[in-house]
Order: C-alpha cells, then structure tokens, then sequence
C-alpha cells in the first residue's frame, strides 16, 4: 500500500492536469480514464473538484462523462454538487426538449437532500411540458425525489394525478410506475384513467406495459366482482365437463361459457371484460415479462373457462434462456395445481432432457408430477423410467420422490409405483436406494395393512440387499409394522443377529431398535433373540450402538431398579407415527401474486403489495366514467359482422319470452353477447345501435319492451323497500331469490306489454326523459338505458331528436370496438403521442345519424329505401364514402333480385354497388352498404335501383359534412396547419348561439353533427377546434368556433376547398342555429 | 434513506474466475460485498448453469443471468417481477452483442466507457428508459475501427450530437430519414427441429420452433406486409413489437415499418397436431462389462425424409459417464474427439450422403475397479438443411408501401436441429 498510494495520488494529479486544459480532447480522455476506475469501482472521489467544473462543458461527450461522474459522487460531496445546480436549471429551460429532458434526469439524480425544493418545482414544471419526452422524464423523477424527502408526497401525488390523466403511450407507463412507487394505496387515482390505460396498454413500450398489468391486476380485483363466484356452486355436476371444456379448444370454452353464464346470474362488468380482451394480445409479446405478467393476470382475474389460453404462451417461453425457464416453471408449477387441466395438452413439453441443468430437471418433474392423472399416468411413469437411469444422482432422488406422489395421488397405479421403486432398492447407487426406501416407507406408512406383502418381500430382501441405508430403513419398517408380519419378524431378527458383528453402525441400531419392538409384541418368540443382540451391542466397539443397548435394556426388560418409565415402554416405542404427507412444494403459493419475486422465493419480499381478496359487493362502477369521450374509438368489421347476428339475438329472446332471461337482460347480456350488448347498453350512442333500430321494426319494439322492464323494475323495487343496488349486485346469493321473484312476475306481466307496445312506447319515452332528468335513484340504471331515439314511432323518418336526450353518464369506448380489426384503428392507436408528423384519419367519435329517404313507400310501391352516411371507412376504398342503404318490403310480396343498375356517375365519380340482394320477404327489412366517391363535390350520384319486376331512378346527395373524415391531431399540428391555411383558403363567420346551444356538450354535439370532423384539444375554453380531411383528395378542413362575449361566436374554417369551406360555414351555422 | 427503491439498484459483471469487472449503480452505491452471497450460491452449484437466478440476501435480492461466461449480476431491493429484470439483463447482454460484436470479458473492458454510456441510457433511476437498439446507436454510435482512429486524432466523440428522433416519434424502434443506395429487404426463415428420441428410435416428443430473423435495409418509412402460403400452420406466434397484432388476426398478413438493420421479426411454434418429419435417424449400439473394464460403441447415422435436401453440418456430442476414462474409435467420416476431462465425446461428421453412411466404432476404456455405468449417454444431434422448412411454411409475397423504389427481396429457408436428443 505504501508503495501504490503516491502512485495513485500522482496518477490523479496528472487527470486534474488534463481536466484543467483547454483541450477537450484531452478532457475526454482523462474523463473516460476516471469513468473506467468508476466502473472498476475503484474510488475517484478526490476528483471531485476538478470534475465539476467541466460540467459546463461545451462538448458533449465530456459533459455527459461529468454527469455520470456527477451522479455517482454528489451524494458524498454535497457541498461542491451544489456549484453545478445552475448549470441544470438552465438547461430545464432550454428550447431543446432532450436537453431540458437530460438536465431533469440528471437534476433528479443527485441525491442532495438541499435541492429538493428545486427538483420540486422542476418536476412540476416538466410534467405540463409539451413534450411528452420531458413529462416522461418528469414521471421517472417523481420516485426520485420521494425517496429523497417523502415528505413530498402529497405534492407528488398532484404531480401523479396529473400525469395519470397524460394520453400519450410515452407517458403511460412511466407515471404508473411512479404511482407504485409512491402511492399505490391511491387506487382513486386510477379510476378516470381505467379505460384509457387498457385502451392504450398495446401501444406502451414492453416495460411500461409490465407495470401497468401489475397494477391493473391490483386495481381489478378491487374493483371487481370474482368471475368464479359461483364455482362451489356448478363444481358437483359440472366439473367432468369443466376439465373436458379446458383441454379443448377455446371455442368450446366458449360455449360452454355461454352455458355457465345462462344458469349462474354473475355479470361480468364491461370494464373486467375489457381488461382482460385488451391484455389477450400481449400474450403474443416477444419480451417474456410482458407475457408473464399476461398470464398472471388472467390467472387472477378470468373466468375459469378462460384462463387456458395462457397455456400456449408460457410454454412457448420454456424455449427462452433457462432463467427464464426458471422463473415460467416455478409460476407453472404453482398454476398447474390449481387448474391442471391447463397444461395437460403441453404434457410433452415438460419432457425432460438431459442437458437440462438440474433445477430445471427437478422443476419440470414438479409440472409432470402435477399434471398427473389417471390418464396420462402410464406415459408419465414411463418417461420417469427413463430419468431414473440418469447420471446426475440429484435428480434420480427427485424423480424417485415423484414417483411417491403420483402413487399417493392416483391409487391405480400405487402398486406399480410401488413394485417399481422395490426394484430400484437393488440400485447401486446408495442415494437412490436410500431415497426409494424413504419414499416406500412413506407410501407403506400410509395403509400399512394392505401392504404386508410388501413388506414381506423387503424382509426377504435383507438377504441381498447390501446398500447400509437400505437394510437399516427396511429394518425399521419391519420393527414398525411387526403386528402385520407376526410370523418373518422375528425370522429376521434371528438372521439379523447372525450377521450382527458384520453389519454397518446404522444398521446394527436398527436391529437394536427391532429386537426391541419385538420384545414389547412378541416377547414369547424373541425374548431370548432380544438378549443376545442387546449383549452383542454391549460390547460392541462403536459407544453409540453401547449406548443405545443399555438404555434400551433399561427400558424395556422390566427389573425392580428400571423406574416408572417402564410401563410406557410399548407407548413409546410403538407410537403411531404420523404418515409423512407427500404433496407439491408449490401448493398455496398462488396467495402470493403469480410472477412476483414473492412468490419465486415462497417468502413476502420487501414492499410486496398483497394481492386483495375479491370484493363481496362490487363498488360503483361509475366512477370509471369519463365526461368528455374524445378519442372514442370506433369500428369496423368485427361490429359489422355482429350488426347480423344480433337481430337474431334479441329475436330469440322475444321469442322465448320475458322469462328469466329477459328480464336479466340488460345486465346479463353484456357477459353473453360481450362486446355487442355491452356498447348496445351504454348510452354513448353508438350508431349501431340506432341503425338497428331503424332496421327492424320488430326488433325496435323488442327493445322498447326491454326499456320498459328496465325501466319498470326499479319502481317495483321501491315498493318492494329494496336499498340494494341494481347492477352488478346479481352474483350475490341472497339476491338470487328476489332476482327470481322478479322474474315471476315479469313473465306475469309480459303478455300485458307486448299488447300495450304501440301506446306504450310514448309514454315509455317520456317517462324515460323525466326519469333521467329527475334522480332516478340508481347511477348504475342511468347507465344502461339506451338513448331515447328508438323511441319515435316506427313511421317517422328523423328518429333522433337530440334535443330532449339528456346527457348521461357516457361509457366512451363501447367495449366492441376494442377488438375492431382495421388498420386504421391500429394506426389511430399509434398517433396516440401527439408528436404524430402525419394526422391519420379516424372513424367519428360518436355522433348522431341522419336519415335520408331515397324511395318513398308510394313511390316505390311498397318498397321504402333510406339511406345514412354512417360515417365509417368504407372497406373496400377509403376514398370513398360509405352511404349505408335500409331497404324494406312493405308489399306484400317477395322482392327479388334487388340491386343497383346502370349507376350514370359525373366525371369522376366513382359507385361502388352492394352485392345484389337475392329476396326480401314482405314485411322484411335489409340493410347494406355502397361506397361513393363523390369527388369531394356535393354533386347528386344517380343510379337505378331495379328489383326483379321494376326499375327506379335515384340519386343519392350528400351533405358537404359528410364527405369528410375526422382527423386525429394535437393542438400544436392544428395550430401549425392553420397557419398554412390563411388568406384565401380562410373563411370567417360571426353567428349568434340560440339559448339552448350555449352549452359546451350541445355545441360539440350540434356540430359534429353537421358534419363528419374529429374534436381537436384546445386550451381556450371558449375555442372549440375540429378538423377533418376530405375523403376523395384528402385536403385538411379545419374547424375553430370561438365563444365571444354575450352568445355570439365566430366560426372560422380554413381548407384549401374553398366550395367546401363555403357550404360548410352555413350548414353549421344553421345547425347551431336549430 | 428509509426509503426503499424498487427495479434495478446496481449492476455487477463477473467473470467465471470470480472477478466483478464492472460495476454500476444507478442509485446509491452499493457495496461490492453483497456479491459474496452470490459466489457462495455458485460454489454450492458446481456447475455455472445450476446457480439459481434469485438469490436471497438479507438486504438485498440478487437476480443474475449467465451469458457467454459472464454472470450479469443486479442488486434488487424490493418486490419487483423477477422476469422484468431477467429480460432486461438479457437485452443490456444482446446490445452489448450488437456494438462489440461479441459480449466477452475483453471487448466490454475495451469500450468501457461505452459500456458506462449505454447502461446510463437504458436505465433511469432503475427503470428502463431506452432498450431498442435503434434509439441507442443514434444516442451513442457502435465502435468502428475507421471511428476509433479518426476519433484519437480529432479528439471527437462517439456520441451523437444530433439527437435521437426515435424516442420521441410514434414509431419508436425506426428512426427516421435512413437511406441505403441498395434498398434490400431479407428474411430468414429458420425451423428448429426439438425432439427426443427413445432407445428404440421411436419419437417421444418432437416440435418445430421457428424464427424470421430479417435485414431490412430501405429507405424512409417502408410500410412492408409478408402474406404465407399456409400461415395456418403457425400455431403460437411471438411478435416484434412493430407487427400489427389487429392484422394478423384478421388477415394472418405481416404487416409492419421495420426497424432499420437486423432483428427477429417473429418466432412461432408449429401446431403440434402436425407430424414432424425427422430428418436424420441414429442406429447406436452401447454398452459396459463389468469385469473387463471396457466398453462398446458403435454409432451410425443416417439421413431420413430430408425431401430431398442434404444433411450437413452434422455434429453429435455425447457426455459419456464419469467411469469412462478414454475412447479408442475410428470414425468412417469426419473426425473426433474426446475430453478425458469433461467427458465429452464429438463427433464432427459433416455432410451425410446416403451411399456411406457414417459411423462410429470402437471401444471404450473405462477405469479399473470402477463399477460399470448402469445408464447410456444421450447423443445430441445438431445438423442442418439449407433451403428447407421442415414445417413446410412458405412466404407467399412481400408488399411495400409508402416508399416509391423497388426493394431487392429475398427469402431464405434453413432446418436446423434444436434441442435434439437420441437417448440410448
């Protein structure tokens, strides 16, 4: 040390040198020779000084070296870290967001406990940046600083509550780590920001989507209802057809889901549903964690039928580097107790190999010895066979410890189990022979009486067998089980005392200890045997085998000096013994949260956030509603598609009437039909919703029956003096009778309300307003009504009249459009960070739909023809617009051979036909969808629409708003796009807002009705800002109403079209203006 | 501090012979003496593979990884899931594997400062902040030879001072403005064959895993859509977080903006209802006396339903039994050879052509006194075939959009032997 110390002190002189220069080449090398000693972890510390004058540094490969040096000594050089603070405060003020972003970073890093009033008001200022780089940065800082100063906290929580409600993907999971770190006892704070986590959760970058699962697992299961309630229930008859359902496919888990769900009144909440259908693709992620922390989830929180699909996936990841393989098969061995039937396809994948390193090996037997059943025992014991012959000795012991468990386990195959591991008792290999005769001890301790022919045959065993354990261990079970062999007990004990002087130590007191069980049974026989051993060991050389043979002489063989102990001798020596238990290490583990390093130790590591029990009563579920849904997302095919199946849905239950079913509807029918009823009973409004009642008469009065139930039962509840509350409360089980009750007399009543249903539906509909005006009691009914719109009589052809619609609480995704399959729904969740160089289109919000009459009943003799713009990207061609055309028959004949002829389109209008409707019954109605490209001009699209007997001309017009979609972008691309869109493409309006339009809802809703534009975020709280594309040429139209003073307004729209901008101007103006 | 920290605390790199290399801490410093815990754990092991990744401590968790004899070891304080962090210690290994071209003791020594820069870069307050290799060579650019010379002379850095777009565009693992003169697009599509064969030749278990790794290079933003043949037959598909998941669902297409350069597009499984056709079959024939203290061996191996496609690079390595001291063999093709050390036998045989096929032969020397092993040694095969998927999986067309050129495509086929094991 004396030799090196002046060394390393001249070294150091030599790097302040260097530091001081000019040069900064020479500062960057003397900076990278101190980083390398830093990385040695050698001490730099006395550089210090030196070191943080650079931190100025014009260079950035110097500036970023200090930093590191910065971050990793400021703690131990407080008062010399403190010179550098201004260089930071000024880089967080920097127009550059990576440099504001870095010197946050690195502020933040410094553990100095004096600056945490400036890294408080530098995160607070970070987190409403622009850019959503430096909130993320900011979002990292925040577990900084509380675990610098927790006395931060309340602040920090703002800071969190802030940055929670940040909709960018960037953001998302940082903050949430932040809320774990900080205050993970805030649920409240998830609760708005629920369904946009779930909504955004594919597009999070793999770290962040971790953090977020785990928590929304957390957040589930204290919010939620368990979807497995009722299992105790259902297990007696149906478990057989349960364990069948996993092992198939997950179309039969659905059925038989289906059928579950008829017979238990469970209701799984929309927001539980979209969890776990916004998580199912992530399975698929390449990052192992995100997988896991999938399956833990669904693990937790699905339904029973529903968790097999996480199967594929952790075995998919047993291919993975074997820590992975660790982690997986700890946390399958823990699954594959509780729902076995899971992995049993993936049996083979647990195969072992043996290139296997061995805690591997032993984890997948504990899989093996787990998925064992009746079964597959056979192949299962097979392989185990093999394994036995393996050379690494550990593992032998573990597969020869399995073996006893699958012969506890499954009774057919213990005899097998058991002749087999008798066998082994002539292995060579001691830790073998030793291990077998533990596990047969223990299976034999079991039923010891059915097995005396065992036992037997070990006895006779003692002649070949030479392995020391093996002797003593069967010795022993001889001396235990004497009873059960009077007569090759003490046979034994003669040939043993033959051979006494040969044995092994361990042996030689197992014969002590069987003489004298012997002597206390069946002293007649080897009272004499007994002596002789006892004398034997007397003078045996080994004290412990003396020791033992006078204590047992003492104790046994009653003299007047042997005391008291003497009449307990049979008590003691025959005790029974409790059967050892043979059951999986990983059984109960899953109390501890699949995937967390708790569980992979089996012990509660330090800040585990327990897992909570279910709930009894879920609580409101209301608080997950958002007031203003603007980033709704909206469908396509998938809604399409259900668009069919639904009718015969709701038929098949008019149909069977008002029973049970029926009268559960409106709750129950969210878990059966998922996505469809679930949006259908939110009353956002979604167009499929009112499509379908204009399509179908039938139906609508269907519906309208449905509302009047809904309607109807909370009243009967009043009078009942029932306080429960409505939704969500079926599961439980003392509700299950009333819920009958109802159902009695809703079947009661039924006929009733079917006659009434024409004089009914006015009265319904006005009852309806006032209810929702008035406080109808229950939040959670609000909900599910449907918009008042199916109300108006079948005949009239404006069926929405949104001035009476009294805005409830709105559920902004209806759960169906989650699994929507177009790209540009998958586009739109990627443009979720508002840096987006490229606006992409978006399908509307929600918004309401006009009708258009296309042929009128008399003209068209009896065939009545509407059509809607219904707003979505029409599939084939996105230059076209969709034009959704309802067709019905109200002849009464069948119309044939429907379609469209001879289209006579302007100049460049292009018609995309619907695909000929081959019938249509009277009475019958149909609905299909055209593409027009119209050119971006409101030019009228004429064309023939013939049937098998008659040809009428029609043209369809649209309105300018429809020949736009919205656009997706953030204030400052708007601002930008603006500024390109001055002058001449710029046209100004002032307008006067009548008194029922001064409302920021009605005004947002008026106008989006008028045309097909997507809200635009805006600071100003009276400037509302749209924009929208053109659908042929894809030109910008961009939208600003702002509020003056008194009830004017001034509407702005700027776009290249100025016929566009022209028409548009007065068909919002008189919108507004209605 | 009371308060405790969750995610990654410290890092530490230790070499086989025990030495921490690197350290690295991202929050206070934490003393190298907590790695004894883990040296303790190693010795218990014996053999590398055995060290159990979660080690307990009584302040500190460890959670380690072991590649390319390098023990990646990270201090973990509190509760956190120990796959995040498994995964993560396996990225920090894979970028060090994409800069330096290997992940050895030696180069990450070398480029120590890089080293420092990147592991700055991908953690923040242990949490990781930028882990696609894309973001990173923009923030700090790879070593080259030409750069390190030119950079002593000039004294400039390997840090880029033109900052990075992709961390902040929605298009995270591409950055933007990349240009090539030859746009070229290639995918490999390469097919593991898993299996385990029984004494009697028979398959016990057997599995086709595959992988498309690509090299993408084009031009700006390229919008690619890879459509299969039969892309029913991918069973269980794991993606690149740039696939769209919406699409392949409905459509079963690749649809996609690559990252720029090399990485692994997909990997899958093949439905295991299918058959797996094996490629190559083994007839061995071995056995131990007891009193003579020697033993036979006999080896063939022959080519099986290789639809027509050669079998090369065929390797078989056994871990012959603790007891066998030597081996005296001939080999009819290729060449030998046996560790007396680690008991390891290989057999390097090439190519097989089915007019001679290979085989070995010989006895086997075991130590004197010794009892004669009671089991057989497993053979490990590995082989390949060139333009071949064994799962019959085919790439239908490649689609571009967005970008105006025409990109050079290719595809490539290859079967490889995975875990494939022949017990005796």
């Amino acid at each position: 040390m004396g030799i090196f110390l002046p060394l390393v002190w001249f070294r150091h002189d030599d790097l302040k040198e260097m530091l001081d220069s000019n040069k900064d080449s020479l500062k960057l090398e003397a900076m990278k020779r101190i980083v390398a000693m830093i990385a040695r972890g050698k001490n730099a510390s006395d550089l210090f000084p030196a070191v943080v004058k650079n931190v100025a540094c014009k260079n950035i490969e110097v500036k970023k070296l200090v930093y590191v040096y910065l971050v990793r000594y400021a703690e131990e050089q407080q008062d010399l870290a403190l010179l550098s603070i201004s260089t930071f405060q000024r880089g967080l003020k920097d127009p550059n967001q990576l440099i504001r972003a870095s010197a946050l970073r690195v502020l933040s890093s410094i553990r100095v406990p004096i600056i945490v009033p400036i890294m408080m008001l530098a995160i607070k200022e970070a987190a409403s940046d622009m850019s959503p780089y430096v909130r993320k940065t900011a979002a990292h800082a925040i577990p900084k600083l509380y675990s610098l100063d927790s006395d931060q906290k309340d602040q920090l929580i703002e800071v969190i509550e802030k940055l929670l409600a940040d909709k960018t993907t960037l953001v998302a999971g940082s903050v949430v780590m932040a809320f774990e770190e900080v205050c993970p006892e805030r649920i409240d704070l998830i609760h708005k920001n629920y369904r946009k986590l779930c909504n955004l959760l594919i597009d999070v970058e793999e770290w962040g989507q971790v953090v977020i699962i785990n928590m929304l697992t957390r957040y589930a299961r204290t919010q939620f209802l368990s979807p497995n309630q009722n299992e105790s229930l259902l297990e007696e008859n149906t478990e057989k057809a349960f364990y069948g359902s996993e092992e198939e496919d997950a179309k039969d888990a659905k059925a038989e889901a289906a059928v579950l769900a008829k017979c238990k009144p469970y209701v799984m909440d929309p927001d539980h549903r979209l969890l776990l259908r916004n998580t199912k693709p992530l399975l698929q992620s390449r990052n192992a964690a995100v997988v896991m922390a999938v399956a833990q989830l669904y693990f937790h929180l699905a339904p029973k039928a529903e968790v097999g699909v996480i199967a594929k996936a952790l075995v998919r990841l047993l291919r993975s580097h074997s820590e992975v393989q660790y982690v997986v098969l700890q946390n399958v061995a823990t699954m594959s107790i509780k729902r076995r039937g899971m992995f049993e396809p993936y049996l083979k994948s647990f195969y072992i190999r043996s290139t296997d390193p061995t805690q591997i090996k032993i984890l997948k037997l504990e899989v093996l010895t787990n998925l064992a059943n009746e079964t597959n025992i056979s192949t299962i014991l097979r392989e185990f066979q093999t394994y036995i012959r393996s050379m690494d000795k550990d593992f032998v012991a573990a597969t020869i410890q399995a073996i006893g468990r699958c012969a506890t386990n499954i009774g057919k195959v213990r005899d097998t189990c058991l002749n087999g591991l008798v066998q082994l008792l002539s292995n060579r290999d001691e830790l073998v022979v030793a291990e077998s005769v533990v596990v047969i001890k223990k299976l034999l301790q079991m039923q010891p009486a059915q097995h005396s022919e065992i036992i037997k045959h070990m006895a006779k065993l003692t002649d070949n067998i030479q392995v020391p354990m093996a002797r003593a261990s069967i010795l022993w079970l001889i001396g235990e089980y004497c009873e059960h062999v009077p007569k090759i007990a003490p046979d034994v004990l003669r040939k043993m005392a033959k051979s006494f002087t040969n044995e092994e130590d361990i042996v030689k007191l197992q014969v002590i200890n069987l003489a004298a069980k012997l002597y206390l049974t069946n002293s007649k026989q080897s009272k004499l045997l007994t002596q002789y051993v006892l004398n034997l060991a007397k003078y045996d050389q080994n004290y412990d085998i003396r020791d033992r043979a006078r204590f047992i002489r003492q104790l046994i063989v009653p003299t007047e000096k042997s005391g008291a102990l003497n009449k307990y001798a049979k008590k003691l020596f025959l005790a029974q013994k409790p059967a050892p238990i043979l059951e999986s290490s990983f059984k109960d583990r899953d109390h501890f949260q699949l995937g967390s390093l708790s569980h992979l130790l089996n012990a509660k590591a330090v800040g585990y956030q327990e897992l909570p029990d279910w709930p009894d009563e879920a609580p409101d579920p209301s608080v997950r509603n958002v007031e203003v849904p603007e980033w709704t997302k909206c469908t396509s095919r998938e809604k399409r598609k259900e668009k069919v199946e639904k009718p015969f849905y709701s038929d098949s239950e008019g149909e069977s009437g008002p029973t049970e079913s029926a009268d559960s509807e409106p709750e129950s029918g969210s878990e059966e039909n998922g996505s469809s009823s679930s949006s259908g009973s939110s009353s956002s409004g979604t167009e499929e919703e009112e499509e379908e009642e204009e399509e179908d008469s039938g139906e609508q009065s269907e519906d309208k029956e449905e509302e009047e139930e809904v309607e109807k039962r909370p009243k009967r509840k009043d009078k009942e003096g029932s306080h429960k509350a409505v939704l969500g409360s079926a599961g439980s089980p003392s509700e299950e009778e009333e819920e009958e009750e109802r159902a009695k007399k809703a079947k009661k009543k039924a006929p009733q309300g079917r006659k009434g249903r024409v004089e009914t539906s006015s009265e319904a509909s006005t009852s309806e307003s006032s209810s929702s005006g008035s406080d109808s009691g229950s939040e959670a009914e609000a909900k599910q009504r449907k918009p008042p719109s199916s109300k108006a009589s079948p005949k009239e052809i404006s069926l929405l009249d949104l001035d009476d619609f009294t805005p409830s609480p709105v559920q902004p995704i209806p759960s169906s459009s989650i699994i929507s399959t177009s790209l540009v729904t998958d586009l739109e969740g990627l443009t979720l960070t508002d840096s987006s160089l490229t606006p992409t289109l978006l399908s509307p919000a929600f918004s309401a739909v006009k009708t258009y009459e296309l042929l009128h009943r008399m003209a068209g003799e009896g065939l009545a023809v509407e059509y809607c713009f219904s707003r979505r990207p029409f599939p084939g061609d996105p230059h076209m617009v969709a034009v959704q055309i309802q067709i019905s028959n109200n002849t009464d004949t069948e119309v044939k051979n429907l379609r469209v002829n001879e289209p006579k389109p302007l100049s460049g209008m292009r018609i995309q036909e619907f695909p000929e409707i081959e019938h249509l019954a009277p009475g019958d109605t149909a609905t299909v969808v055209m593409g027009i490209d119209f050119c971006d001009s409101t030019q009228a699209a004429n064309f023939q629409l013939c049937t098998h007997t008659r040809q009428f001309y029609v043209s369809i017009q649209p309105p300018v708003g429809e020949l736009m979609a919205p656009v997706f972008m953030s204030e400052n691309e708007f601002k930008k796009e603006q500024g390109k869109l001055m002058g001449m493409s710029e046209i100004t309006e002032k307008l006067t807002l009548p008194e029922k339009c001064q409302s920021d809802h009605t005004i947002v809703q008026q106008l989006t009705s008028a045309a097909n534009v997507g809200r635009v975020p805006c600071g100003a709280s009276n400037e509302y800002r749209f924009a929208a594309k053109t659908v042929t040429s894809g030109s910008l139209v961009l939208i600003t109403l702002e509020r003056r003073e008194g009830s004017t307004a001034q509407l702005t729209i700027n776009s290249e079209k100025m016929v566009i901008g022209t028409m548009l101007v007065k068909d919002i103006i008189q919108a507004l203006a209605q | 501090m009371c308060f405790q920290q969750k995610m990654i605390h410290s890092l530490f790199l230790i070499n086989c012979s025990g030495d921490i290399f690197l350290e690295k801490h991202w929050k206070s410093v934490v003393s190298q003496s907590v790695c004894d815990y883990f040296f303790e754990a190693q010795e218990k092991a014996i053999d590398v593979e055995n060290v159990p990744p979660v080690i307990s401590t009584p302040h500190h968790y460890l959670i380690s990884i072991y590649r390319d004899k390098i023990f990646f070891v990270s201090v973990i304080q509190t509760e956190v899931p120990p796959l995040f962090v498994i995964e993560f210690l396996h990225r920090v290994a894979d970028t060090f594997q994409d800069y330096f071209g290997e992940c050895s003791e030696t180069a990450i020594k070398d480029n120590v400062v890089i080293v420092y820069e990147l592991l700055e870069e991908m953690l923040d307050n242990g949490f990781p902040l930028a882990t696609e290799s894309n973001i990173l060579k923009e923030l700090i650019k790879p070593p080259t030879i030409l750069r390190s010379v030119v950079n002593s002379i000039t004294g400039s850095s390997n840090v880029g001072d033109t900052l990075p777009t992709g961390q902040l565009s929605n298009i995270p693992w591409r950055r933007a403005g990349v240009k090539y003169t030859n746009n070229e697009a290639y995918f490999d599509v390469i097919e593991e064959i898993d299996a385990i064969i029984d004494k009697s030749g028979s398959t016990v278990f057997a599995e086709i895993q595959g992988v498309i790794d690509s090299c993408i290079k084009l031009s700006g933003m390229p919008d690619l859509s890879l459509s299969f043949m039969n892309p029913r037959l991918l069973d269980d598909v794991s993606f690149h977080p740039c696939i769209r998941f919406k699409r392949w669902e409905s459509e079963r297409v690749l649809s996609f903006i690559p990252p720029d350069g090399n990485f692994r597009l997909i990997s899958y499984r093949v439905s295991s209802q299918n058959l797996v056709a094996i490629p190559v079959y083994v007839k061995h024939m071995i056995s131990f006396k007891e009193n003579t203290s020697s033993g036979r061996f006999d080896v063939t191996i022959g080519p099986k339903q290789n639809m027509g496609k050669t079998v090369e690079g065929v390797v078989m390595t056994v871990h012959m039994p603790k007891a066998v001291l030597n081996m005296n063999l001939t080999a009819t093709q290729g060449s030998y050879t046996f560790d007396p050390v680690t008991k390891v036998l290989t057999w390097d045989v090439g190519k097989i052509t089915p007019q001679k096929l290979p085989n070995l032969k010989g006895m086997v020397n075991l130590q004197s006194g010794a009892p004669k092993p009671e089991e057989n040694p497993s053979l490990n095969i590995q082989f390949k075939i060139q333009q071949l998927a064994i799962s019959g999986l085919k790439v239908n067309r490649l689609d571009m959009y967005g970008e105006k050129y025409k990109p050079f495509k290719g595809v490539k086929y290859i079967t490889k032997a995975g875990k494939f094991q022949v017990r005796t």
